[in-house]
C-alpha cells in the first residue's frame, strides 16, 4: 500500500506511533512534504472529520486521530518552514475580556490544531489589545473569539472594530463562537465568521484558505 | 399520612465512599483558588496555602467544621416579608431556569435577544404561575448596559413579581448593588439575614477550581446571611470522569470547597448542596440538560447532600429542543418527575430550552402544569375517609354515581389536581370545535389570561421609590441616565 495512504490510515485509527515512524519513512524516501502533508497527514484528518460528523465515532477519536496527525506533523513543520511552504493558516484563540468560560474555545484549538492549523491560544479573559498585538507579532491570519455571556460578547466588536481602524482587515480575519453570539451577531459587528462548533470551525477555514 | 414517594440512586455505603474520595482529592491533590483573602482565610484554620500558585491543600478537619455549622434547612420570605420555602426535609418547590442567553418570542417564534419589556413580561408571568414558588433572573436583558445586567434583572424582579428571586451575580462588584436592592426591601441588614429574600448562585470552575468571582461572591454573601447555591457543573467525560461515580466524586469535593469557604466566613450560612452537572455528548459536543444521565447524577448529589444533613438544588426538569415541541416536553417531566421524587428541594429548570440558554414564556405556562403534577405526586397517596368502604359503595350502588357524594365534593379539589388549559383534555369533536389549537397556540392564551389578569406588586410604595432610587444611581454610574419602559 502507498505510504502516503498508510498514514492516512493509521492516522483514521489514531496511532501516534506508526503515524510518526511512516512519516519519518516517507521524508527518507524523499516524498515532497507538501504531499505527506496533503495527502497523508491531512487526508487522515478529512476522512477523520467526515466519520465524526456522521456520528460514526465520536470526539474521543477525533482527538486520538489529531494526536496522531500531530505527531507527523512534528516531522514535516521544520520541513515546510525551511522549503518555504506555506502551513495551513495562523490562528489566535482566546476567550474574550471578562469571560472565563473556556472549554468550548479549548476544544475549538485542540480540533483546530488536529486539522492541521497552527494555534496560539492566549487562554481566557482576553484583552482586545492583546489578541490584535499577538496577531501582529505571530503573523496570524486569523483572530477566534470565544464569547458565552451576554455581558462580554460585545469585546468582540472592539476587537472588529480597532482592526478596521488599523486597516488590518486585508491580513487579519475575525472568527467568532461560542453560545452567546450566532451568525447574525457576527454580521452585526462585521466579524469575518460566525462557526457553531470545532468541525464547523475546520470546515471554515478549510474552505477560505 | 400516606407515604411520600420518594426514590434513590444510591446506597448509603456507596455514598460514604464517595465521600471519602472527596475528602481525598481536597486534602491531597487540593483546588485551585484565585482569591488572596480566601487563601488567607483558609491557611488560617490550618490549610496549606500556596499563594503564588493560587493553592491550597484542606485539612478533614477544616471540612468537619464546614459541615458541622452548615444548617440542615432554612426559609425563604417574599417581598412582603411572607414565609415561601421551607427548605428542608424533602419538601420540593420549582424555580425557573435563570440567565438565559435568548428568548423565544412566543409570537414571532424567533430566538432572539431579550430586552426589558419581555422581562417585564416574564415577571408578570411568574407573578399568576402558582407552581413554581420563587421567580429567578430567567434572562438578562440585552437593552442596558453589561455592567448592570445582574443587577437590573434583580431590580425588575422585585418590582414586578413579590415572590422570592433565584439570583447571582457576574462580577464582584454586581453583589454590592444587589444586596443593596435587598436592603432596599428589608430595611436593615438584620431584617435580611432574619428573612432572606434571594438566593445566589456560585459556580466552581470544573475542574477543582475557584474563580477570584464566584470565591468573593460566597464570601459576601455568608457576610449578609444570603443563602447560597452551589452550582458545581462537572462535564461527565470531559471536564469530569465519564462515570458517574466519578463525576459525582468531582461533584462532591467542588460543593463541599465551597461550602468550607462560606461556612468559615460566616457559620451557619445557609447553603443549598446544588448543581448543573452535565453529561458531554461527544458527537455534538454540547452538554445536554435532558440526558438521562445528567438527571441521575443531579437525584445521586441530591442524596449525598441530604446524607450530609444540606438542603439540596439542581439544574434539572429544562431541555435542550429548540422549540415548544414534544422534546421539550418529555425530558422537562422527566426532570421534574425525577427531580421531585427524589426530594430535591430546590428544583431550577422550568422555562428552559438550548442547555440553558433560552427561556420561553410558552414553555413556562406549560412547566407550570408539570411542577403542578409533579407536586400533586409528592403528596402522596392517603387515605381520607376510605375505611370502612361499604357505605359509600352502597351510596354508589343506589344512586349509580358518586358525582354529588359529600365524600366527592369534599376530597375533589385534594385528590385530583386541575391542569388549565394549556393541558387539553376535551374529547376530539369538542378540541376540533374549539378550533383545533395547538398547544403553542393555548401556551398564548395562557400568557394573554395571566398578563391581563396580573395584580400589581404589593410592595409598598416607600420601598418601590428606594428600590428605584438605588438602581437608578447605579445606572447612572455606568453612563445610563434613565432605565428603559
Ligand atoms: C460550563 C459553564 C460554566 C463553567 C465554565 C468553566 C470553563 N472553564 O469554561 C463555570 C461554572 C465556571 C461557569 C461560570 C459562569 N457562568 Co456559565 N455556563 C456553563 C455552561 C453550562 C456550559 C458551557 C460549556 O462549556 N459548554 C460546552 C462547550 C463545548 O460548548 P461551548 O462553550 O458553547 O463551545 C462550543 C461552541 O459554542 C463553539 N465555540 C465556542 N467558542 C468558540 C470560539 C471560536 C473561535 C469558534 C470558531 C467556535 C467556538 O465551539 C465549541 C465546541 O463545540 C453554559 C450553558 C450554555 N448554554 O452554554 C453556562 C452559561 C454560559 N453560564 C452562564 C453564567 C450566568 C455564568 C456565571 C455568570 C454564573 C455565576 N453567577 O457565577 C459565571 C461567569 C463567569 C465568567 N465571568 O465567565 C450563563 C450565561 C448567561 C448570559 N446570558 O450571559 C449560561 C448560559 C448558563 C445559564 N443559563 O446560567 N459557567
Amino acid at each position: 500500500m502507498n505510504i502516503l495512504q498508510q498514514i492516512s490510515d493509521q492516522i483514521d485509527l489514531g496511532d501516534d506511533e506508526k503515524v510518526y515512524e511512516l512519516t519519518t519513512t516517507a521524508i527518507e524516501q524523499k516524498i515532497p512534504v507538501k504531499q505527506i502533508l496533503d495527502e497523508g497527514l491531512l487526508q487522515g484528518m478529512n476522512i477523520v472529520g467526515r466519520k465524526f460528523k456522521e456520528h460514526e465515532i465520536f470526539l474521543p477519536e477525533v482527538l486520538m486521530a489529531a494526536k496522531a496527525m500531530n505527531a507527523g506533523m512534528e516531522l514535516v513543520k521544520p520541513l515546510l518552514l525551511s522549503g518555504n511552504v506555506p502551513m495551513k493558516a495562523r490562528v489566535v484563540i482566546g476567550t474574550v475580556r471578562g469571560d472565563l468560560h473556556d472549554i468550548g474555545k479549548n476544544l475549538v484549538g485542540v480540533m483546530l490544531k488536529g486539522a492541521g492549523f497552527e494555534i496560539i491560544d492566549l487562554g481566557n479573559d482576553v484583552t482586545p489589545e492583546r489578541f490584535i498585538e499577538t496577531a501582529k507579532a505571530e503573523g496570524a491570519q486569523f483572530i477566534g473569539m470565544s464569547a458565552l455571556l451576554t455581558t462580554t460578547m460585545p469585546v468582540m466588536k472592539e476587537v472588529v472594530d480597532r482592526i478596521r481602524s488599523e486597516n488590518l482587515e486585508d491580513k487579519i480575519r475575525t472568527l467568532i463562537g461560542g453560545a452567546a453570539v450566532s451568525k447574525g451577531y457576527a454580521e452585526e459587528i462585521g466579524a469575518t465568521a460566525y462557526c457553531y462548533d470545532g468541525s464547523n470551525a475546520i470546515d471554515y477555514l478549510n474552505s477560505v484558505i | 399520612m400516606g407515604i411520600r414517594p420518594v426514590i434513590y440512586f444510591l446506597e448509603n455505603n456507596l455514598i460514604e465512599k464517595i465521600l471519602s474520595e472527596a475528602r481525598d482529592l481536597l486534602c491531597k491533590l487540593g483546588i485551585t483558588l484565585h482569591n488572596r483573602e480566601v487563601l488567607e482565610l483558609l491557611s488560617g484554620y490550618g490549610a496549606t496555602i500556596d499563594q503564588d500558585k493560587y493553592h491550597v491543600l484542606f485539612t478533614n478537619d477544616i471540612i468537619d467544621k464546614a459541615l458541622g455549622s452548615t444548617p440542615a434547612s432554612f426559609k425563604l420570605y417574599d417581598v412582603l416579608g411572607n414565609e415561601t420555602h421551607d427548605f428542608s426535609g424533602t419538601n420540593s418547590y420549582f424555580t425557573p431556569g435563570s440567565a438565559a442567553i435568548n428568548i423565544l418570542d412566543n409570537r414571532t417564534n424567533e430566538i432572539r435577544k431579550p430586552n426589558t419589556a419581555d422581562y417585564i413580561h416574564f415577571s408578570k408571568l411568574m407573578s399568576g404561575l402558582k407552581y413554581i414558588a420563587s421567580t429567578s433572573t430567567a434572562f438578562i436583558p440585552a437593552d442596558v448596559p453589561g455592567k448592570i445586567s445582574d443587577s437590573y434583572r434583580l431590580y425588575l424582579s422585585l418590582l414586578y413579581c413579590e415572590k422570592p428571586v433565584v439570583t447571582g451575580a457576574f462580577t464582584i462588584e454586581g453583589f454590592e448593588i444587589m444586596k443593596d436592592l435587598q436592603l432596599a426591601i428589608r430595611g436593615t441588614k438584620e431584617a435580611l439575614v432574619a428573612k432572606p429574600l434571594t438566593i445566589f448562585s456560585c459556580c466552581p470552575t470544573s475542574p477543582l477550581k475557584f474563580s477570584d468571582v464566584t470565591s468573593q461572591n460566597v464570601v459576601d454573601c455568608a457576610r449578609f446571611g444570603i443563602p447560597v447555591e452551589f452550582i458545581s457543573m462537572p462535564l461527565s467525560g470531559f471536564m469530569a470522569p465519564v462515570t458517574l461515580v466519578g463525576s459525582l466524586i468531582q461533584h462532591t469535593a467542588e460543593t463541599i470547597s465551597g461550602i468550607v469557604i462560606s461556612q468559615l466566613t460566616n457559620p451557619g450560612t445557609p447553603v443549598l448542596y446544588g448543581g448543573s452537572p452535565a453529561i458531554f455528548d461527544m458527537r455534538y459536543e454540547t452538554t445536554p440538560m435532558g440526558a438521562i444521565e445528567t438527571m441521575m447524577i443531579d437525584c445521586a448529589y441530591n442524596e449525598i447532600g441530604k446524607f450530609l444533613n444540606i438542603p439540596t438544588q439542581a439544574y434539572i426538569s429544562l431541555s435542550d429542543a429548540k422549540s415548544l415541541d414534544a422534546q421539550a416536553g418529555l425530558e422537562s417531566s422527566m426532570g421534574a418527575t425525577l427531580a421531585v421524587l427524589s426530594g430535591i428541594n430546590n428544583i431550577s429548570g422550568p422555562g428552559m430550552l438550548d442547555f440553558e440558554s433560552c427561556q420561553s414564556l410558552q414553555k413556562l405556562v406549560l412547566d407550570n402544569e408539570i411542577c403542578g403534577m409533579t407536586l400533586r405526586m409528592a403528596r402522596g397517596i392517603e387515605p381520607k375517609e376510605d375505611f370502612p368502604s361499604i357505605p359509600l359503595f352502597q351510596e354508589l350502588l343506589k344512586e349509580k354515581h358518586l358525582l354529588i357524594s359529600k365524600h366527592t365534593r369534599k376530597y375533589i379539589r385534594e385528590e385530583h389536581y386541575f391542569p388549565g388549559r394549556i393541558i387539553n383534555r376535551a374529547n376530539l369533536s369538542r378540541w376540533k370545535e374549539e378550533g383545533e389549537l395547538s398547544l403553542t397556540a393555548r401556551a398564548n392564551q395562557e400568557i394573554e389570561r395571566l398578563l391581563k389578569e396580573y395584580q400589581p406588586s404589593r410592595l409598598p410604595e416607600d420601598s418601590i421609590k428606594e428600590l428605584t432610587r438605588r438602581m437608578e444611581d447605579e445606572a447612572r454610574l455606568h453612563g445610563m441616565d434613565k432605565l428603559p419602559g
